[in-house]
């Protein structure tokens, strides 16, 4: 059960990184971001099977973070919508040295 | 010179008022601060006059000579008190200079007396001490420079009184003399420069005095940038010392020079390095040209700096370094033959100039020439003896001209009239107005035409004729030079020494009678306003004209011993050069036939003689016109004019080269291209350069920065993994 669930874990964990480095619009790669947040949260509690419960504790304390990062991130993508019209960050660069 | 050192307690000086040596530099050094430290006093509301008031009408931009200008005179809140101090530490140090004197005449001595104050440089091998050295000829130098020195002093008094900068003057003055005493006191080479720099430094600044007119502070510029050439070799010689000799204080130097091989490389090369030190000093060609220029001082330092004592300070070297030069008779011929050739020029430019301090200035270039053909040829006695006369006679000449000029001042600021107070076309009949320097100057001019029983008479003889002893029988006559015989150089310097004699006797004769004799040019206006200067600077005079008439008796001929005591100066030097004098004689003392000297004597009589009754003949003062009126002259008079181009030459020849070099090479070349192009402006670029390349990777693209950041965490991930 412990190898399964890690396996599905890594898979969900591969699938989050290829969205967040291949698509371009930002609601999506905050998807991805999230998705590869709950793969971690998988690891977690299958692990918590060998170390006891502290894996346990730490999903809960991811998924506060993950609630307050969705609550920030979409309010960024938000204000980027506004001033740009667009949420595609192939037009968002304003990082440019 | 004798090589032991005598231990400084046991020296039988020391027990005398002679052990107060110390008190001498002292003296001025006092001065110079208390007179410096009144000048800043006072210098909020004053500065030097301001000349280009009354100086417009000048064209050849020299003649500013004496205070002033068309307002009242600013005599300075401090005057009567550095009226005081200035002259009062030099008299004192006189005072202590001759109780010093009575002390060596009192006790038999053959060591010098030497005192270090303290150690100055002890750094491996070279070991200076500050030393103080007594010995007759330092003696000789000092009563000069103090004696002379108060006299000017006390004429700069009357002569300055009304210069706002009178403080500064004096200042100027008492630390010129301190150095000099350092200079002729110091016990060895690195002390000697000590006091050679400092009075260069005074030098430069008194010539600049009036630094407000431009031509002033150009000829400090240019009499102190002539002077570093010769001290390069000044210093090169002391290195070469060091080097080859271990020792740089005068008694072991002359000791261990003594034991090198007779005309060696090493010691040949060390007189010459050190005769160019003494050609910048003393103005020899080919260094002579800030000579002249200096004279854009005030008249007083002329007298005293650039007559009697600074310029003479070469030819002390030389006699102090005796022992060296009698070692190097290829130097030594070198030396006399470059005198001789410098008073030969300087003589011919000195018959065709104007201004009568520029005649006084060739002069001196010219008599300076002929003191280095006397310590050239190994006559010490003979050139210090020209030392001392020269000093008498033309600080008296000089003074003689500030009371003229002075005169003259007065006159042309009465009236508000400006012209030049130098030019000799604008004077003329000065004797009916200033009788007393009429006279003294004659006497004067008389000693240095050398005409019988007058000081310059007896000094110049005895060079001649010291010239002419060596022609055979000594190590000079044996000496080659450029494959020329020794013996036929020392002929031809006789004949040199010869033609600047008779011309020496022609310009004085001409400055004396266009000056003071036919009439007066002056002006109609101004002719009542010509006066005698007050007593302060006509009593120096006096006392000069005296030393001027009596001063040959310091060193009477064999010849002549029914006038006075024979030798004297020659005895009192005996313990410092007479070794290295019997050394250039082959060890025996200088002998002519009692004939060939009376033909001699004979001879240099008749030249002056001849020189003078040929000014007197040719000379009209009464066809000559006021500077304003006069015709440009043409041909070779105007080739001596312009003192045969020579600095318009060095101009060509060094200084255009050098800005130019400078300006191309120095300037746009290493200081634009390579220190602002290179260093500064190019550090810069490589900056911005590196910082554009690391600009390039920032995108803005959030999904590269994730690669990035992906390739990285696998990078470091697979390291761990796999190690």
């Amino acid at each position: 059960m412990l190898v399964e669930s890690l396996a599905l874990s890594a898979v969900l964990f591969t699938i989050g990184v290829i969205g967040v480095l291949t698509r371009r619009n930002a609601i999506i790669i905050f998807m991805c971001v999230e998705l590869m947040l709950n793969a971690v949260n998988l690891s977690f509690v299958a692990l918590s099977k060998l170390h006891g419960a502290a894996g346990q504790v730490f999903v809960v304390f991811t998924m506060t973070v993950a609630a307050a990062e969705a609550a920030v991130g979409l309010a960024i993508i938000i204000a980027i919508f506004r001033h740009t019209q667009t949420v595609n960050l192939q037009n968002i660069n304003i990082l440019k040295g | 010179m004798i090589p032991a050192m005598t231990p400084e307690g046991a020296h039988p000086l020391a027990a005398t008022a002679a052990r107060l040596v110390w008190l001498l530099p002292l003296l001025p050094l006092l001065g110079f601060l208390l007179n410096g430290t009144l000048a800043m006093l006072g210098v909020a509301k004053t500065g030097p006059a301001d000349p280009s008031a009354a100086h417009d009408a000048h064209d050849s931009g020299h003649g500013h000579d004496a205070a002033h200008d068309d307002h009242a005179p600013t005599r300075h809140k401090y005057a009567a008190l550095v009226s005081l101090i200035g002259p009062g530490v030099l008299i004192a140090a006189f005072g202590v200079a001759v109780a010093c004197f009575l002390a060596m005449r009192s006790v038999d001595m053959e060591h010098p007396y030497i005192v270090t104050l303290y150690q100055w440089m002890p750094v491996g091998d070279l070991t200076i001490g500050a030393t103080l050295h007594l010995d007759q000829l330092s003696m000789v130098m000092v009563l000069v420079v103090t004696g002379v020195g108060a006299l000017i002093h006390v004429f700069s008094v009357g002569y300055m009184q009304d210069d706002p900068g009178y403080p500064r003057y004096f200042a100027y003055l008492n630390l010129f003399i301190f150095f000099m005493l350092v200079l002729v006191l110091g016990g060895s080479y690195p002390v000697l420069f000590v006091g050679w720099e400092g009075v260069g430094l005074c030098s430069y600044l008194l010539i600049g005095f009036w630094f407000s007119e431009k031509v002033n502070a150009d000829a400090g510029k240019k009499a102190f940038i002539v002077n570093r050439i010769g001290d390069f070799g000044f210093l090169v010689a002391m290195f070469l010392m060091f080097a080859n000799l271990g020792a740089l204080d005068f008694v072991p130097v002359a000791a261990k020079a003594a034991e090198l091989p007779m005309g060696g490389i090493v010691v040949t090369a060390i007189c010459l390095f050190m005769f160019l030190g003494c050609a910048g000093k003393s103005a020899q060609i080919p260094l002579y040209v800030w000579l002249p220029d200096a004279m854009a001082g005030p008249t007083p330092v002329s007298a005293l700096i650039h007559a009697a004592t600074m310029v003479t300070a070469g030819v002390y070297l030389i006699a102090r370094s005796a022992t060296l030069f009698s070692m190097a008779p290829t130097a030594q011929l070198v030396v006399a033959l470059i005198g001789a050739l410098t008073a030969f020029l300087a003589a011919t430019i000195g018959l065709k100039q104007w201004d009568i301090k520029k005649v006084l200035a060739y002069s001196t270039v010219s008599q300076l020439g002929f003191m280095f053909v006397a310590v050239g040829v190994g006559s010490y006695v003979a050139g210090i003896f020209h030392l001392v006369t020269h000093s008498f006679f033309k600080a008296l000449l000089f003074l003689g001209s500030g009371s003229v000029i002075y005169a003259m001042h007065a006159a042309y600021h009465a009236t508000h009239k400006h012209d030049d107070a130098q030019d000799m076309r604008n004077m003329g009949g000065l004797r009916r107005h200033l009788p007393i320097t009429c006279y003294l100057m004659w006497i004067a001019t008389l000693a240095i035409a050398g005409i019988p029983l007058f000081s310059g008479f007896f000094s110049k003889d005895e060079i001649l004729s010291s010239v002419f002893a060596r022609a055979h029988g000594s190590t000079i006559a044996d000496a080659t030079l450029f494959g020329v015989h020794g013996s036929t150089i020392l002929m031809v310097i006789y004949g040199l020494g010869i033609a600047s004699a008779l011309m020496t006797a022609i310009y004085m004769m001409r400055m004396m009678l266009y000056t003071f004799h036919g009439p007066n040019r002056t002006g109609e206006a101004e002719r009542p306003h010509l006066a005698e200067a007050p007593w302060v600077m006509t009593g120096p005079l006096v006392v000069l004209g005296v030393l001027s008439l009596v001063g040959g008796w310091l060193n009477v001929p064999a010849l002549l011993s029914g006038i006075g005591p024979v030798g004297v100066l020659d005895h009192w030097l005996e313990p410092v050069v007479g070794e290295a004098s019997l050394r250039t004689t082959l060890g025996a003392a200088p002998h002519l036939p009692h004939q060939t000297e009376l033909v001699l004597v004979g001879v240099a009589i008749a030249i002056a003689v001849a020189g003078i009754a040929f000014a007197v003949w040719r000379l009209k003062p009464a066809a000559l016109v006021p500077k304003k009126d006069a015709v440009p002259t043409e041909g070779f008079v105007r080739v001596l004019e312009n003192k045969y181009f020579v600095d318009e030459g060095y101009d060509k020849a060094f200084v255009q080269p050098t800005l130019g070099i400078s300006r191309a090479v120095l300037w746009k070349g290493l200081d634009n291209g390579i220190i602002d192009g290179l260093f500064v402006n190019g550090s810069a670029l490589l900056a911005r350069a590196i910082g554009w390349m690391g600009s390039q990777l920032q995108t803005g693209q959030v999904g590269t920065y994730a690669w990035v950041l992906l390739i990285g965490v696998i990078t470091i991930l697979g390291a761990f993994t796999f190690r």
